[in-house]
């Protein structure tokens, strides 16, 4: 007779099919939410069916309140995070979810781990070299080495999106805040050799763990060693490069899934984990490519390190009325969003502004560099939450020969997107493709400050002549050119 | 051994799954070619969800009644790949809204 528990297996497949035409519909803009659908709706036939397979095995489920409550609680974290996130925190959220990925993946592991090392009849389950008994273990290690240095890296990646963190237990200042540290960029050259050395010592712990079987030391060596590798590797590498760190990242805890998946001899493990593993490295490639930059680079060549230029040049900031003088009677305007407007959450009152030049019959677009933001798309999102129309959103490739017929170019904090010091070719922005913003007739850029972005490099498009600086939050100044434009 | 490892108590078991972890990794590499950068994060996003398979791998650990420190990982475990799993999903979705959104504010 046929086992249902065995039958049950095919459950797994059901699952496996959705992931795989899930990712593929994610990549295209129809299909994407459907893509998505797919994928939670694999998750959840994986779920189902591991806990129906556990019920029917002979011991049936032992540990029904540990699932219960495990499932309870994360669904209801997961489920706050998500519906309460802010979108410019969104970037630092995935970041955050693939770290927490990584180390449940790591965490199976070591639980398996314990089980295998001491249980009663482990001295005497010889002949325990047998290659194919020394699989688990070598992969308990291998799950070990990648999954907590996704941990840790991914850790890092966030606090570099997010610039810093408040100091917990410090004095607070008048407003309620506690002090700002702001996350650190480091990483000599040599640094490169002991990430090297550390990998390497790494496998060779996993190695002598195949000899010494049950040795609980060499795991929990690995653990720190892993641990210390994912701060190294990403310590080093600039902010501008994270959304590259945490697609990279996102492939390892794939990765991770997969081994465990041969930690616990379960096949839809396996075959998600390897799958995300390499489509998240395919996906990370196409990054690249679009920031003109090489993955090696990004690894091995800090970029927007701790040298950052120092500013000797001043310049005098403009302010509102001056610049709703300059936009009256224009006929061409494109905006190019950056950052800051994502964290002064001006998107709305940058859509208003383009309501009021249309008003006027003023041609008015968006320029999109596709790193603009902390991650691809960054900018899309938050504008289509203002409800600007998809057309007037235009990538920077397309863009760029219309800055020369264009009468004014609005930057709302943008800064190392919009340098032409990239188009030299060399220091930490050379050869990344930049948004023409200085053929434009007139310059305004709303910025709080002259300080150089996050690749620490100096703007001349700040002091040229045809530039009106309007220092100041992007909310407030954008309110302001509002109000001063409705008064014209 | 341990029950745990059951499909590798045969050579025949790994080197099934060992095809099918190459397999799929042949797959992945061929799944996604060309992505437009406006889905580069909903899509990192997307499959980091998925990447929360190892949700699986913590219900199985799990499954114990002894409560000592290789369930307690396991427990965590569990926590966390499912934050990952629905917090994953659920701000994907969030992203795609907003992208779907504007197209038909657009019309």
């Amino acid at each position: 007779m046929v086992d249902f528990s065995t039958l049950l297996d095919l459950g797994y497949l059901i699952s496996a099919t959705l992931f795989i035409f899930g990712i593929k519909k994610l990549s295209s803009p129809k299909t994407a939410p459907q893509g998505n659908l797919y994928g939670a709706l694999g998750m959840l036939v994986a779920v189902l069916v591991t806990v129906f397979k556990m019920q029917l095995s002979d011991q049936g489920i032992e540990g029904w309140m540990w699932i219960v409550i495990g499932l309870g609680i994360g669904a209801v974290i997961g489920y706050w995070m998500a519906t309460t996130v802010e979108m410019t925190g969104m970037p630092e959220l995935v970041a955050l979810f693939n770290g927490f990925g990584g180390a449940a993946s790591a965490l199976v592991a070591l639980s398996e781990a314990i089980k295998v090392y001491t249980a009663d009849d482990y001295a005497i389950a010889e002949p325990i070299f047998q290659v194919y008994h020394l699989i688990p273990i070598l992969a308990i290690g291998a799950s070990a080495l990648v999954g907590w240095m996704t941990l840790t890296g991914s850790l890092v990646a966030m606090f570099k999106l997010k610039g810093g963190f408040y100091l917990p237990l410090s004095k607070k200042d008048e407003k309620g805040r506690r002090k700002w540290v702001n996350f650190p960029t480091w990483g000599p050259s040599w640094l490169n050799y002991v990430k090297s050395l550390l990998f390497i010592l790494g496998i060779i712990m996993i190695i002598l763990s195949l000899n010494n079987p049950g040795n609980v030391g060499l795991i929990i060596g690995i653990v720190l060693l892993s641990c210390v590798l994912g701060i190294l590797f990403v310590l080093p590498i600039g902010g501008a490069d994270m959304p590259v760190v945490v697609s990279l990242l996102n492939s390892l805890s794939g990765i991770a899934a997969a081994f465990t998946g041969f930690v616990v001899g379960n096949t839809v493990l396996i075959i998600a984990g390897s799958m995300v593993g390499a489509a998240g490295l395919i996906l990370t490639f196409i990054m690249c490519k679009a920031m003109n930059r090489e993955l090696f680079d990004v690894l091995f060549k800090a970029f927007g390190g701790s040298e950052k230029q120092s500013l000797t040049r001043t310049k005098v900031g403009s302010d509102p009325e001056e610049v709703a003088m300059v936009l009256d009677g224009i006929s061409k305007c494109i905006i190019v969003p950056g950052y800051g407007m994502a964290v002064s959450q001006s998107q709305h009152l940058v859509k208003e502004f383009a309501d009021i030049l249309e008003e006027n019959d003023v041609d008015v677009s968006y320029a999109i560099h596709p790193v603009a933001g902390r991650m691809p798309g960054h900018m899309n999102v938050l504008l289509a939450e203002a409800n600007v129309p998809y057309e007037k959103l235009i990538e920077m490739d397309e863009i760029n020969s219309e800055f020369s017929e264009c009468d004014v170019a609005l930057v709302i904090g943008a800064n190392d997107t919009v340098n032409p010091a990239a188009r030299s070719g060399e220091g930490p922005l050379g050869g990344m493709p930049i948004i023409d913003a200085d053929k434009a007739g007139v310059v305004v850029i709303i910025k709080r400050s002259l300080s150089v972005g996050y690749a620490g490099v100096d703007n001349d498009l700040f002091y040229e002549d045809k530039t009106m600086m309007l220092f100041g939050d992007g909310k407030k100044m954008m309110a302001e050119l509002n109000s001063a434009l409705k008064e014209l | 051994m341990n029950e745990t490892i059951g499909i590798f108590l045969t050579l025949e078991g790994f080197i099934l799954s060992l095809t099918v972890f190459a397999l799929a990794i042949f797959l992945g590499f061929e799944l996604i070619s060309k992505v437009p950068p406006t889905l580069h994060t909903p899509l990192m996003s997307g499959a980091n969800a998925i990447s929360g398979i190892s949700i699986v791998g913590a219900l199985l650990a799990a499954n114990s009644n002894e409560g000592n420190i290789a369930t307690i990982f396991a427990f965590i475990a569990i926590i966390l790949a499912t934050i990952n799993v629905v917090g994953g999903f659920l701000v994907t979705n969030k992203m795609l809204q907003m992208i779907r959104g504007k197209k038909r504010g657009g019309n």
